[in-house]
């Protein structure tokens, strides 16, 4: 009976029958990659979005902000192998490794569930030689996405979790502004599965447990999320510029030329931006001298370029078309509350 | 009428041509070139399309035609050529861009752009970052309408790249550098135009270039030697700029405030800021109205400890001067008034020392020039400035000039 099964499975995976037998790696590491996404097999039901088996879902305890779409992340680990925990950094994950984000509005954002529909996901593989990042778009019947390395814009009618009527033209980034966010030296890179956003509700415990990650150590303090009011206003806003603004503003990111570093571990004041003037900024730094200005958030060009919908001054330059107002209000706190030096 | 025309405008051609006032593109060689894209359609989508699939080696052809883009344009493949019809005649244009810093970011390497125009994006115009081996050549970039605030930063924008060269390009309009080539090595600009930008031309925290065979005129300030703080390179060094025509560059200053060049003044034809071993020499300088060549300190207070903040070993030597200086800006207009409201061709803000230096420094200014040819030590002590403390002076510095750095030679480059 056992072995029919397995014969069953190689006579499907034969015909590419992917969908009732899980992730496929020959697809996975192909070179191209597929025209869509049921190829791959991490749905079970692409439709309903149910995972396959060994797909996992998980949270980021901070997430990047993204125009208020919902976001749905998923990992596969290839059976065998793992992810090796690293302190700071993204996790080594094993070649094979698939992490999946879809991108997801309903007419109301209040209740993201109701009405819901996908717009991309976003599939970052790591293959033998290093990740690649390949987007698919999905049909309006939400049966299917198709690769789509072009990108493009999408005009969505939604309402923000505070209750405003937005109109947003969604930007769904082409294949070369993946690596924009995505920039470690000349390589790609995951940003968010790092313990300092997946270390909370028990997720890491969850894969260890599950066999995904290896050498995680006990007692680890939890990843401070951007929403716990329980922590300090700095431990707040530093959470949300390193998922927002550090995988650019960092050495070996895309922003590596303005000096300005984001990530929670910076410790040097002016590589935070405090005193810091602009470089390459142009008119993307108002008429403002200094990036972080402490005490004054009206008078630092960090709190302006988050609140600006203009190109050319509006950061994040990607992923977004409307502010973050509960980032730009934590940030601007953050300033408010510095002392001058 | 007609042959009368005729007759005037050819040799105005020849002249202009002789002076390199406008880049003329050489007629493609058919041979060898693919098809071009299809104007056809969404020309963004075909072409960003073709800058993704591309395959090293290939030429991505744009027919003629004016295109109006929405989203920005990215090239990450090494080894390709984006070619257009001619450089006026393909035009790339972002006045309706909704997306992102750039017209057009190259992020590899081996990359040539040339022949086509990019105008009106809402950042920068055309930015490399850690593309080695890039050539721009018969490209313009330019912002429409008077010089503005509003307009992009950069016009053409290599950063963190080895092995640059750009040439016979024109920018307009960028309210910061028209040409900007940052944390790199190994550069040369030469037979390009820059106009009605704040800098024309800005070499920053960048070692080994060579600028000449320019013109830099009706900009806030000509071309620009700059060493910067708190950057991941810095320590720039071993520029020459000669053989450049630097002219009326007249210009308000339409920076925005907080950027660096926000502090040039108005009708500056050289500035070297902060920098080591720049050599100045052969270039023609004409109707600048606040002084031709400015040697300064970096003035603004910083923390990085490995930072230089003075020019050092600068040689100013054999170029022309006629004109300018007559009426001072920014900055300098209060120091030129105590001193009867005109500035001599070379001016140096005297400063020798800053916060934090453990000893005096050598400036190390060579000026050599004809002795008529005027040169003002401002006798700054220290930043920040003191107008009260100023000591100026005309004598000259007595420098050992340093050697002239050898001339770039480029890996991609055979010539």
């Amino acid at each position: 009976m056992r072995l029919a099964a397995l014969l069953l499975a190689a006579f499907l995976a034969g015909c590419g029958a992917r969908s009732a037998s899980g992730p496929d790696l020959d697809v996975i590491l192909a070179e191209a990659p597929a025209e869509t996404l049921s190829a791959y097999g991490l749905f079970a039901d692409i439709a309903a979005a149910n995972p396959a088996s060994g797909v996992v879902p998980y949270e980021l305890a901070t997430p990047l902000f993204s125009d208020h779409a919902e976001k749905h992340r998923l990992v596969f680990v290839p059976g065998g192998k793992s992810a090796a925990y690293l302190k700071d950094d993204v996790f080594a994950f094993p070649v094979g490794t698939v992490l999946v984000k879809t991108f997801a509005f309903a007419p109301d954002m209040r209740t993201p569930e109701a009405g819901a529909y996908r717009v991309e996901t976003r599939l970052l593989i790591h293959k033998e030689t290093g990740w690649a990042a390949y987007p698919y778009l999905w049909n309006e019947a939400g049966t299917e996405a198709t690769y789509s390395p072009v990108g493009g814009r999408r005009t969505i009618e939604t309402i923000s979790p505070a209750g405003d009527p937005l109109t947003i033209r969604y930007a769904i980034p082409n294949q070369n502004q993946c690596k924009t966010c995505h920039q470690a030296g000349s390589a790609l890179s995951p940003i968010g599965p790092k313990a300092r956003n997946l270390n909370h509700e028990g997720q890491l415990e969850d894969w260890a447990a599950r066999g995904i990650l290896t050498g995680l150590p006990a007692g680890l303090a939890p990843a401070p999320a951007m929403y716990d009011v329980s922590l300090p206003v700095e431990v707040r806003a530093r959470a949300w510029l390193d998922i927002n603004c550090a995988h650019c503003h960092k050495p070996d990111g895309s922003a590596s030329n303005s000096g300005l570093w984001l990530s929670a571990t910076e410790t040097d004041p002016v590589k935070l931006g405090i005193g810091k003037h602009p470089v390459a900024a142009g008119r993307g730094a108002g008429a403002l001298m200094q990036v972080v200005v402490p005490g004054k958030p009206d008078d630092s060009i960090l709190a302006f370029r988050m609140a600006s919908v203009e190109p050319g001054v509006a950061m994040p330059e990607l992923g977004r078309t409307v502010p973050d107002p509960d980032g730009l209000a934590l940030v601007r706190s953050w300033i408010a509350e510095m002392d001058a030096p | 009428m007609k042959l009368t025309r005729a007759a005037f405008a050819l040799p105005l051609a020849i002249i202009l041509a002789a002076c390199g006032q406008e880049a003329v593109t050489p007629a493609p060689d058919a041979a060898g070139l693919p098809a071009p894209l299809s104007a056809e359609g969404d020309f963004g989508a075909t072409l960003q399309a073709a800058l993704i699939s591309a395959k090293p080696g290939d030429t991505i052809l744009m027919p003629e035609g004016t295109f109006s883009l929405i989203d920005p344009l990215s090239l990450d493949v090494d080894g390709v050529t984006l070619r257009g019809a001619s450089q006026g005649g393909t035009v790339l244009d972002f006045a309706q861009q909704a997306g992102a810093g750039e017209g057009l970011l190259v992020t590899s390497d081996d990359v040539t752009l040339q022949d086509f125009t990019v105008r009106d994006t809402k950042g920068d115009g055309i930015k490399s970052k850690g593309a080695d081996r890039i050539t721009y050549k018969y490209l313009t970039v330019e912002w429409s309408g008077e010089p503005d605030e509003t307009n992009g930063a950069y016009g053409i924008y290599p950063v963190e790249s080895t092995d640059v060269l750009v040439e016979h390009v024109t920018v307009r309009g960028a309210s910061d550098a028209g040409i900007y080539v940052g944390q790199s090595k190994n550069i040369i600009v030469r037979n390009s135009v820059v106009e009605y930008n704040v800098a024309g031309i800005e070499i920053e925290n960048s070692t080994g270039a060579d600028v000449y065979g320019n013109i830099a005129r009706n900009n806030t300030g000509g071309i620009l030697v700059f060493d910067l703080p708190a950057l991941p390179v810095s320590g720039g060094n071993s520029t020459r700029i000669y053989s450049n025509q630097i002219v009326a560059n007249n210009t308000r200053n339409f920076a925005p405030p907080g950027n660096i060049v926000a502090g040039v003044p108005s009708g500056t034809g050289v500035i070297i800021m902060a920098n080591r071993n720049v050599h100045v020499f052969e270039n023609t300088f004409d109707n600048n109205r606040s002084a031709h060549v400015l040697i300064t300190a970096y003035s603004e207070p910083f923390t990085d400890p490995a930072y230089n903040p003075l020019p050092r070993d600068i040689v100013v030597r054999d170029n022309t001067y006629s004109g300018g200086g007559d009426d001072p800006q920014g900055t300098l207009a209060p120091l030129a008034a105590a001193l009867g409201g005109q500035l001599p061709p070379i001016v140096w803000d005297g400063v020798a020392t800053w916060t934090g230096a453990t000893e005096p420094q050598a400036v190390n200014l060579t000026i050599a020039e004809a002795p008529e040819v005027g040169f003002l030590n401002l006798g700054v002590p220290a930043y920040p400035l003191d107008p009260a403390a100023i000591a100026p002076s005309p004598d000259r510095p007595v420098g050992t000039p340093p050697a002239e750095p050898a001339a770039i030679v480029l890996a991609h480059v055979k010539d």
